[in-house]
Protein backbone atom coordinates (compact mmCIF):
# COMPACT_ATOMS: atom_id res chain seq x y z
CA UNK A 1 0.00 0.00 0.00
CA UNK A 2 1.57 3.10 -1.02
CA UNK A 3 1.11 6.11 1.20
CA UNK A 4 0.27 9.36 -1.18
CA UNK A 5 1.51 12.69 0.31
CA UNK A 6 0.24 16.01 0.19
CA UNK A 7 3.57 16.72 -1.76
CA UNK A 8 3.44 14.12 -4.11
CA UNK A 9 -0.24 15.56 -5.42
CA UNK A 10 1.22 19.36 -5.27
CA UNK A 11 4.38 18.50 -7.43
CA UNK A 12 2.04 16.04 -9.69
CA UNK A 13 -0.98 18.56 -10.03
CA UNK A 14 2.21 21.58 -10.97
CA UNK A 15 3.68 19.19 -13.21
CA UNK A 16 0.31 18.23 -15.33
CA UNK A 17 -0.67 22.11 -15.65
CA UNK A 18 2.66 23.02 -17.38
CA UNK A 19 2.58 19.76 -19.34
CA UNK A 20 -1.09 20.00 -20.71
CA UNK A 21 -0.45 24.07 -21.61
CA UNK A 22 2.37 23.39 -23.15
CA UNK A 23 2.33 20.52 -25.19
CA UNK A 24 -0.02 19.20 -27.40
CA UNK A 25 -1.20 16.08 -27.21
CA UNK A 26 0.00 13.42 -29.11
CA UNK A 27 -3.19 12.12 -30.68
CA UNK A 28 -4.61 15.94 -31.36
CA UNK A 29 -1.22 16.50 -33.57
CA UNK A 30 -1.28 13.17 -35.45
CA UNK A 31 -5.06 14.16 -36.39
CA UNK A 32 -4.17 17.79 -37.56
CA UNK A 33 -1.54 16.02 -39.78
CA UNK A 34 -3.82 13.66 -40.86
CA UNK A 35 -6.03 16.40 -41.79
CA UNK A 36 -3.41 18.62 -43.72
CA UNK A 37 -3.02 15.41 -45.92
CA UNK A 38 -7.16 15.10 -46.50
CA UNK A 39 -7.72 18.56 -46.90
CA UNK A 40 -8.31 20.18 -50.43
CA UNK A 41 -9.63 23.65 -48.97
CA UNK A 42 -5.77 25.90 -49.68
CA UNK A 43 -6.56 28.42 -46.86
CA UNK A 44 -7.98 25.36 -44.65
CA UNK A 45 -4.54 23.49 -45.33
CA UNK A 46 -2.84 26.93 -44.90
CA UNK A 47 -4.50 27.46 -40.84
CA UNK A 48 -4.26 23.93 -39.90
CA UNK A 49 -0.32 24.01 -41.14
CA UNK A 50 -0.30 26.96 -38.59
CA UNK A 51 -1.95 24.94 -35.76
CA UNK A 52 1.30 22.64 -36.34
CA UNK A 53 3.60 25.29 -36.22
CA UNK A 54 1.80 26.87 -33.23
CA UNK A 55 2.56 23.69 -31.53
CA UNK A 56 6.18 23.32 -32.44
CA UNK A 57 6.74 27.19 -30.91
CA UNK A 58 4.71 26.24 -27.53
CA UNK A 59 7.83 23.45 -26.94
CA UNK A 60 10.34 24.53 -28.09
CA UNK A 61 9.65 28.14 -25.92
CA UNK A 62 7.94 26.43 -23.36
CA UNK A 63 4.98 28.75 -23.60
CA UNK A 64 1.12 27.92 -23.92
CA UNK A 65 -0.56 26.36 -27.01
CA UNK A 66 -3.24 29.00 -26.31
CA UNK A 67 -3.10 32.53 -24.77
CA UNK A 68 -6.37 30.77 -22.91
CA UNK A 69 -4.88 28.43 -20.59
CA UNK A 70 -8.01 27.16 -19.39
CA UNK A 71 -10.28 26.24 -16.24
CA UNK A 72 -7.79 23.95 -14.58
CA UNK A 73 -10.42 20.62 -14.62
CA UNK A 74 -8.93 18.35 -12.25
CA UNK A 75 -10.00 14.28 -12.34
CA UNK A 76 -9.05 12.55 -9.20
CA UNK A 77 -9.29 8.67 -9.79
CA UNK A 78 -8.83 6.97 -6.64
CA UNK A 79 -7.88 3.15 -7.52
CA UNK A 80 -6.51 0.71 -5.49
CA UNK A 81 -3.43 0.08 -3.08
CA UNK A 82 -2.90 3.28 -2.59
CA UNK A 83 -3.67 5.35 0.89
CA UNK A 84 -4.84 8.60 1.06
CA UNK A 85 -6.11 8.71 4.57
CA UNK A 86 -5.80 12.03 6.78
CA UNK A 87 -4.75 13.80 2.90
CA UNK A 88 -6.19 17.44 2.47
CA UNK A 89 -6.71 16.52 -1.41
CA UNK A 90 -8.46 19.74 -2.74
CA UNK A 91 -6.08 21.77 -0.73
CA UNK A 92 -3.39 20.09 -2.08
CA UNK A 93 -4.71 19.88 -6.16
CA UNK A 94 -5.25 23.78 -5.89
CA UNK A 95 -1.60 24.66 -4.61
CA UNK A 96 -0.28 22.51 -7.09
CA UNK A 97 -2.69 24.50 -9.76
CA UNK A 98 -1.44 27.56 -8.08
CA UNK A 99 2.23 26.33 -8.41
CA UNK A 100 2.01 25.09 -11.96
CA UNK A 101 0.42 28.12 -13.75
CA UNK A 102 2.83 30.44 -11.69
CA UNK A 103 5.75 28.67 -12.81
CA UNK A 104 4.58 28.48 -16.24
CA UNK A 105 3.27 31.96 -16.42
CA UNK A 106 0.45 30.89 -17.28
CA UNK A 107 -2.38 32.98 -17.55
CA UNK A 108 -4.91 34.09 -14.55
CA UNK A 109 -8.27 33.65 -16.39
CA UNK A 110 -10.25 32.60 -12.93
CA UNK A 111 -12.75 34.98 -10.71
CA UNK A 112 -13.27 34.18 -7.94
CA UNK A 113 -17.24 35.36 -7.79
CA UNK A 114 -19.13 34.43 -11.00
CA UNK A 115 -21.43 37.47 -9.98
CA UNK A 116 -18.49 40.83 -9.16
CA UNK A 117 -16.23 39.38 -11.61
CA UNK A 118 -13.68 41.26 -11.22
CA UNK A 119 -11.84 39.93 -8.61
CA UNK A 120 -8.85 37.74 -9.66
CA UNK A 121 -8.89 35.07 -7.43
CA UNK A 122 -4.78 33.54 -8.17
CA UNK A 123 -5.86 30.77 -10.73
CA UNK A 124 -7.70 28.76 -8.33
CA UNK A 125 -10.21 27.22 -7.11
CA UNK A 126 -10.62 24.66 -9.82
CA UNK A 127 -12.53 22.43 -11.18
CA UNK A 128 -12.74 18.72 -9.71
CA UNK A 129 -14.25 15.42 -10.19
CA UNK A 130 -13.46 13.04 -7.80
CA UNK A 131 -14.09 9.03 -8.85
CA UNK A 132 -13.46 5.53 -7.79
CA UNK A 133 -12.10 3.00 -10.13
CA UNK A 134 -10.68 -0.22 -9.86
CA UNK A 135 -7.48 0.29 -11.38
CA UNK A 136 -3.90 0.30 -9.82
CA UNK A 137 -3.10 3.58 -7.90
CA UNK A 138 -4.62 7.11 -7.84
CA UNK A 139 -4.58 8.76 -11.16
CA UNK A 140 -4.27 12.70 -11.65
CA UNK A 141 -5.76 14.36 -14.72
CA UNK A 142 -5.66 18.00 -15.72
CA UNK A 143 -7.90 19.10 -18.50
CA UNK A 144 -7.17 22.62 -18.85
CA UNK A 145 -10.30 24.01 -20.57
CA UNK A 146 -11.04 26.60 -22.50
CA UNK A 147 -14.01 28.98 -22.49
CA UNK A 148 -14.25 30.08 -26.00
CA UNK A 149 -15.62 26.44 -26.43
CA UNK A 150 -16.97 25.89 -23.30
CA UNK A 151 -19.23 28.80 -23.86
CA UNK A 152 -20.41 26.52 -26.57
CA UNK A 153 -21.33 23.47 -24.62
CA UNK A 154 -25.00 22.09 -25.32
CA UNK A 155 -27.60 19.74 -23.20
CA UNK A 156 -30.24 18.32 -24.61
CA UNK A 157 -33.07 16.04 -22.93
CA UNK A 158 -34.36 14.21 -25.38
CA UNK A 159 -37.60 12.38 -24.99
CA UNK A 160 -36.61 8.57 -25.24
CA UNK A 161 -38.19 7.65 -27.76
CA UNK A 162 -36.21 9.85 -30.07
CA UNK A 163 -35.24 8.30 -33.25
CA UNK A 164 -31.18 7.75 -34.30
CA UNK A 165 -32.01 10.73 -37.22
CA UNK A 166 -33.17 13.30 -34.15
CA UNK A 167 -30.09 11.96 -31.75
CA UNK A 168 -27.46 12.82 -34.54
CA UNK A 169 -29.44 16.31 -35.71
CA UNK A 170 -29.29 17.43 -31.76
CA UNK A 171 -25.44 16.91 -31.39
CA UNK A 172 -24.76 18.28 -35.43
CA UNK A 173 -26.72 21.52 -34.46
CA UNK A 174 -24.28 21.83 -31.48
CA UNK A 175 -21.42 22.20 -34.03
CA UNK A 176 -23.18 24.34 -35.88
CA UNK A 177 -24.38 26.87 -33.44
CA UNK A 178 -20.43 26.88 -32.45
CA UNK A 179 -19.79 27.86 -35.77
CA UNK A 180 -16.61 29.75 -36.50
CA UNK A 181 -16.40 30.68 -33.38
CA UNK A 182 -15.08 28.72 -31.07
CA UNK A 183 -11.78 27.81 -32.81
CA UNK A 184 -12.77 24.65 -34.81
CA UNK A 185 -11.58 22.23 -35.42
CA UNK A 186 -13.20 20.79 -32.93
CA UNK A 187 -13.34 17.78 -30.99
CA UNK A 188 -16.84 16.67 -29.50
CA UNK A 189 -17.03 14.89 -26.07
CA UNK A 190 -20.28 13.86 -25.72
CA UNK A 191 -22.02 12.66 -22.35
CA UNK A 192 -25.07 10.58 -23.33
CA UNK A 193 -27.28 9.01 -20.65
CA UNK A 194 -27.44 9.38 -16.40
CA UNK A 195 -28.94 12.55 -15.37
CA UNK A 196 -28.25 15.83 -16.43
CA UNK A 197 -25.54 16.52 -14.47
CA UNK A 198 -23.92 13.60 -14.91
CA UNK A 199 -24.00 13.71 -18.57
CA UNK A 200 -22.70 16.79 -18.33
CA UNK A 201 -19.61 14.97 -16.32
CA UNK A 202 -19.43 12.20 -19.03
CA UNK A 203 -19.05 14.75 -22.03
CA UNK A 204 -15.86 16.56 -20.16
CA UNK A 205 -14.95 13.50 -18.98
CA UNK A 206 -15.02 11.90 -22.74
CA UNK A 207 -12.62 14.37 -23.91
CA UNK A 208 -9.75 12.27 -22.04
CA UNK A 209 -9.81 9.35 -24.37
CA UNK A 210 -7.07 10.02 -27.17
CA UNK A 211 -9.27 10.42 -30.12
CA UNK A 212 -8.17 7.94 -32.68
CA UNK A 213 -9.36 5.53 -30.01
CA UNK A 214 -12.63 4.38 -30.75
CA UNK A 215 -15.85 3.63 -27.59
CA UNK A 216 -15.43 -0.05 -26.50
CA UNK A 217 -18.96 -0.70 -27.86
CA UNK A 218 -20.10 -1.57 -30.84
CA UNK A 219 -22.81 0.51 -31.81
CA UNK A 220 -21.41 3.26 -30.15
CA UNK A 221 -18.10 3.43 -32.02
CA UNK A 222 -20.60 3.49 -34.90
CA UNK A 223 -22.41 6.70 -34.06
CA UNK A 224 -19.05 8.17 -33.61
CA UNK A 225 -18.05 7.70 -37.05
CA UNK A 226 -21.16 8.50 -38.53
CA UNK A 227 -21.23 11.93 -36.12
CA UNK A 228 -17.75 12.78 -37.49
CA UNK A 229 -18.16 11.96 -40.98
CA UNK A 230 -21.63 14.16 -40.88
CA UNK A 231 -19.79 16.96 -38.87
CA UNK A 232 -17.24 17.35 -41.87
CA UNK A 233 -20.02 17.68 -44.46
CA UNK A 234 -20.83 21.00 -42.39
CA UNK A 235 -18.16 23.03 -44.47
CA UNK A 236 -17.41 25.17 -41.33
CA UNK A 237 -13.47 24.08 -41.33
CA UNK A 238 -10.39 25.55 -39.57
CA UNK A 239 -11.24 28.86 -38.63
CA UNK A 240 -14.33 28.65 -39.70
CA UNK A 241 -13.35 29.78 -43.38
CA UNK A 242 -14.71 26.34 -45.02
CA UNK A 243 -13.17 22.72 -45.52
CA UNK A 244 -14.09 19.05 -44.72
CA UNK A 245 -11.80 19.34 -41.42
CA UNK A 246 -15.07 20.68 -39.40
CA UNK A 247 -14.38 18.34 -36.32
CA UNK A 248 -11.40 16.11 -35.53
CA UNK A 249 -12.56 13.36 -33.37
CA UNK A 250 -15.82 12.57 -31.85
CA UNK A 251 -16.10 10.57 -28.20
CA UNK A 252 -18.77 9.43 -26.73
CA UNK A 253 -19.25 7.89 -23.42
CA UNK A 254 -22.48 6.52 -22.18
CA UNK A 255 -24.11 5.36 -18.90
CA UNK A 256 -27.48 3.81 -18.13
CA UNK A 257 -30.13 6.76 -17.88
CA UNK A 258 -34.13 6.58 -16.78
CA UNK A 259 -37.10 4.74 -18.87
CA UNK A 260 -38.67 9.03 -19.45
CA UNK A 261 -35.09 10.37 -19.91
CA UNK A 262 -32.62 10.93 -23.31
CA UNK A 263 -29.88 13.17 -21.76
CA UNK A 264 -26.94 14.27 -24.31
CA UNK A 265 -24.40 16.65 -23.55
CA UNK A 266 -22.09 17.96 -25.84
CA UNK A 267 -18.89 19.60 -24.51
CA UNK A 268 -17.24 20.76 -27.27
CA UNK A 269 -13.35 21.55 -27.54
CA UNK A 270 -11.42 23.49 -29.67
CA UNK A 271 -8.41 21.94 -31.92
CA UNK A 272 -6.31 23.22 -29.07
CA UNK A 273 -7.61 20.16 -26.90
CA UNK A 274 -5.23 20.03 -23.54
CA UNK A 275 -4.60 17.14 -21.14
CA UNK A 276 -2.02 15.42 -19.25
CA UNK A 277 -2.58 12.46 -17.30
CA UNK A 278 -0.29 10.60 -14.21
CA UNK A 279 -0.90 7.43 -12.43
CA UNK A 280 0.31 7.53 -8.71
CA UNK A 281 0.78 3.85 -7.56
CA UNK B 1 1.29 53.81 -38.13
CA UNK B 2 0.13 50.56 -39.71
CA UNK B 3 1.13 48.74 -43.03
CA UNK B 4 -0.29 45.86 -44.78
CA UNK B 5 2.35 43.93 -46.55
CA UNK B 6 -0.46 43.20 -49.49
CA UNK B 7 -0.70 47.00 -50.10
CA UNK B 8 2.64 48.07 -48.85
CA UNK B 9 0.56 51.41 -48.47
CA UNK B 10 1.28 53.34 -45.06
CA UNK B 11 -1.88 53.73 -43.30
CA UNK B 12 -2.21 56.67 -41.04
CA UNK B 13 -5.44 58.26 -41.06
CA UNK B 14 -8.71 56.68 -40.61
CA UNK B 15 -9.40 58.13 -43.92
CA UNK B 16 -7.03 55.91 -45.26
CA UNK B 17 -7.97 54.38 -48.64
CA UNK B 18 -6.13 51.09 -47.63
CA UNK B 19 -8.68 50.45 -45.39
CA UNK B 20 -11.76 51.07 -47.79
CA UNK B 21 -9.89 49.10 -50.10
CA UNK B 22 -9.70 45.71 -48.38
CA UNK B 23 -12.26 43.32 -49.11
CA UNK B 24 -13.79 40.06 -47.41
CA UNK B 25 -11.51 36.97 -47.83
CA UNK B 26 -8.17 39.40 -48.05
CA UNK B 27 -5.60 37.58 -45.94
CA UNK B 28 -3.04 40.75 -45.02
CA UNK B 29 0.50 40.84 -42.84
CA UNK B 30 0.18 43.97 -40.48
CA UNK B 31 2.52 46.12 -39.39
CA UNK B 32 1.81 48.79 -36.71
CA UNK B 33 0.62 49.07 -33.20
CA UNK B 34 -2.68 48.07 -32.00
CA UNK B 35 -4.72 47.75 -28.36
CA UNK B 36 -5.77 45.07 -26.51
CA UNK B 37 -9.31 45.37 -25.10
CA UNK B 38 -11.43 42.22 -24.27
CA UNK B 39 -14.74 41.65 -22.09
CA UNK B 40 -14.09 43.67 -19.34
CA UNK B 41 -12.16 46.72 -20.64
CA UNK B 42 -15.20 47.13 -23.53
CA UNK B 43 -17.56 47.42 -20.48
CA UNK B 44 -15.30 49.99 -18.91
CA UNK B 45 -14.80 52.15 -22.37
CA UNK B 46 -18.90 52.24 -23.15
CA UNK B 47 -19.24 53.04 -19.84
CA UNK B 48 -16.83 56.09 -19.53
CA UNK B 49 -17.90 57.40 -23.51
CA UNK B 50 -21.71 56.84 -21.61
CA UNK B 51 -21.15 59.44 -19.19
CA UNK B 52 -18.97 62.02 -22.29
CA UNK B 53 -15.68 61.21 -19.68
CA UNK B 54 -11.84 61.00 -21.76
CA UNK B 55 -10.94 57.75 -22.42
CA UNK B 56 -7.62 56.35 -20.99
CA UNK B 57 -6.75 56.47 -25.11
CA UNK B 58 -7.66 57.52 -28.39
CA UNK B 59 -9.78 55.32 -30.02
CA UNK B 60 -9.84 57.80 -33.41
CA UNK B 61 -8.65 55.68 -36.48
CA UNK B 62 -7.01 52.63 -34.02
CA UNK B 63 -7.15 48.68 -34.01
CA UNK B 64 -8.60 46.72 -31.23
CA UNK B 65 -7.36 43.52 -30.85
CA UNK B 66 -9.95 41.22 -28.52
CA UNK B 67 -7.26 39.15 -26.68
CA UNK B 68 -5.79 38.45 -22.90
CA UNK B 69 -2.56 37.41 -23.33
CA UNK B 70 -0.74 35.17 -21.16
CA UNK B 71 1.52 36.20 -18.91
CA UNK B 72 5.18 37.26 -20.39
CA UNK B 73 7.68 35.08 -19.32
CA UNK B 74 11.35 36.59 -18.44
CA UNK B 75 13.51 37.58 -21.36
CA UNK B 76 10.56 37.34 -23.34
CA UNK B 77 8.59 40.17 -25.03
CA UNK B 78 4.86 38.48 -24.53
CA UNK B 79 3.50 35.25 -23.23
CA UNK B 80 0.99 33.96 -26.08
CA UNK B 81 -1.09 35.98 -27.28
CA UNK B 82 -4.48 34.62 -30.25
CA UNK B 83 -7.58 35.91 -30.59
CA UNK B 84 -10.60 35.58 -28.40
CA UNK B 85 -14.74 35.44 -29.56
CA UNK B 86 -15.81 38.62 -30.92
CA UNK B 87 -19.28 37.69 -30.87
CA UNK B 88 -19.16 38.80 -27.01
CA UNK B 89 -17.67 42.06 -27.50
CA UNK B 90 -20.79 43.10 -30.04
CA UNK B 91 -23.50 44.89 -27.63
CA UNK B 92 -20.38 46.78 -26.63
CA UNK B 93 -18.93 47.91 -30.05
CA UNK B 94 -21.38 50.56 -31.16
CA UNK B 95 -19.94 53.33 -29.10
CA UNK B 96 -16.54 52.51 -29.76
CA UNK B 97 -16.91 52.92 -33.33
CA UNK B 98 -18.62 56.14 -32.63
CA UNK B 99 -15.18 57.09 -31.01
CA UNK B 100 -13.95 56.50 -34.37
CA UNK B 101 -11.91 53.32 -33.76
CA UNK B 102 -11.32 52.09 -37.30
CA UNK B 103 -10.06 48.09 -36.72
CA UNK B 104 -11.14 44.92 -34.44
CA UNK B 105 -9.18 41.90 -34.55
CA UNK B 106 -11.03 38.72 -32.99
CA UNK B 107 -12.34 35.09 -34.02
CA UNK B 108 -15.56 34.01 -35.06
CA UNK B 109 -18.79 35.81 -36.16
CA UNK B 110 -20.46 39.30 -35.74
CA UNK B 111 -23.54 40.34 -34.73
CA UNK B 112 -25.85 41.70 -38.05
CA UNK B 113 -25.89 45.31 -35.92
CA UNK B 114 -22.13 45.37 -36.10
CA UNK B 115 -21.92 44.14 -39.58
CA UNK B 116 -23.92 47.03 -40.26
CA UNK B 117 -21.85 49.65 -37.99
CA UNK B 118 -18.82 48.60 -39.52
CA UNK B 119 -20.17 49.22 -43.29
CA UNK B 120 -21.50 52.96 -41.77
CA UNK B 121 -18.42 53.69 -40.20
CA UNK B 122 -16.26 52.41 -42.83
CA UNK B 123 -14.85 50.02 -40.59
CA UNK B 124 -12.68 46.27 -41.05
CA UNK B 125 -13.27 43.42 -38.80
CA UNK B 126 -10.07 41.32 -39.16
CA UNK B 127 -9.85 37.27 -38.01
CA UNK B 128 -6.88 36.04 -36.46
CA UNK B 129 -6.09 32.30 -35.90
CA UNK B 130 -7.78 30.96 -32.74
CA UNK B 131 -5.97 29.28 -30.86
CA UNK B 132 -2.51 29.89 -32.36
CA UNK B 133 -1.60 32.15 -29.83
CA UNK B 134 2.06 30.87 -29.21
CA UNK B 135 2.54 31.29 -33.15
CA UNK B 136 1.24 35.29 -33.13
CA UNK B 137 3.50 35.61 -30.18
CA UNK B 138 6.56 35.09 -32.68
CA UNK B 139 5.16 38.14 -34.38
CA UNK B 140 4.91 40.93 -31.59
CA UNK B 141 7.63 43.09 -30.88
CA UNK B 142 7.25 44.89 -27.90
CA UNK B 143 3.91 45.71 -25.36
CA UNK B 144 3.33 48.66 -23.05
CA UNK B 145 0.10 48.70 -20.65
CA UNK B 146 -2.01 50.94 -20.91
CA UNK B 147 -4.82 51.26 -18.37
CA UNK B 148 -7.27 49.09 -16.25
CA UNK B 149 -4.36 47.80 -15.44
CA UNK B 150 -6.07 46.01 -12.19
CA UNK B 151 -7.75 44.03 -14.76
CA UNK B 152 -4.94 41.94 -15.34
CA UNK B 153 -4.79 39.72 -18.33
CA UNK B 154 -7.97 42.28 -19.35
CA UNK B 155 -5.79 45.36 -19.44
CA UNK B 156 -5.56 47.18 -22.22
CA UNK B 157 -1.79 46.79 -23.57
CA UNK B 158 -0.52 48.89 -26.76
CA UNK B 159 0.72 46.06 -29.10
CA UNK B 160 3.90 46.67 -31.67
CA UNK B 161 3.46 43.93 -34.43
CA UNK B 162 5.48 43.04 -37.58
CA UNK B 163 3.42 41.01 -40.32
CA UNK B 164 0.76 39.55 -38.03
CA UNK B 165 -1.12 37.37 -40.64
CA UNK B 166 -4.56 38.39 -40.33
CA UNK B 167 -7.96 37.92 -42.78
CA UNK B 168 -10.69 40.33 -43.37
CA UNK B 169 -14.09 39.03 -42.09
CA UNK B 170 -16.13 42.07 -42.91
CA UNK B 171 -15.01 44.44 -45.00
CA UNK B 172 -15.59 48.44 -45.04
CA UNK B 173 -18.69 47.37 -47.38
CA UNK B 174 -20.15 45.32 -44.66
CA UNK B 175 -19.36 42.06 -46.78
CA UNK B 176 -19.32 39.22 -44.09
CA UNK B 177 -16.59 36.20 -44.92
CA UNK B 178 -18.58 34.03 -42.91
CA UNK B 179 -22.18 35.43 -44.95
CA UNK B 180 -21.11 35.43 -48.71
CA UNK B 181 -20.93 32.10 -50.34
CA UNK B 182 -16.88 30.46 -49.93
CA UNK B 183 -14.86 29.81 -52.79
Amino acid sequence: MRKITEKNIIDTISRLCLDSNINLRRDVEKALLRAVEKENNKQARKILKQLLENAKIAKSERIPLCQDTGLPIVFVDIGRGVDITGLDMESAINRGVRDGYDRGFLRNSVVRDPLQRSLLSGFTPCVIHFGLGRHKGLRLTVLPKGFGCENKTKLIMLYPTATMAEIKKSIISAVIEAGPDACPPYILGIGIGGSADYACQLSKKALLRPIDKKSGLKHVARLEEELLKEANKLDIGPMGLGGKTTVLGVNILAHSTHIAGFPICVNISCHALRSASALLS
Amino acid sequence: MLYFLRDLVKLQTPEDKVFSRLRAGDEVLLTGEIFTARDQAHKRLAALIKKGAKLPFDLKGQIIYYCGPTRTPPGKTIGSCGPTTSARMDKMTKPLLACGLKGMIGKGRRSEEVRGLIKKHKAVYFLATGGAGAFLSKRVLSVKPVCFKELGPEAVYKVSVKDFPLIVGIDSRGTDIFKRGRS
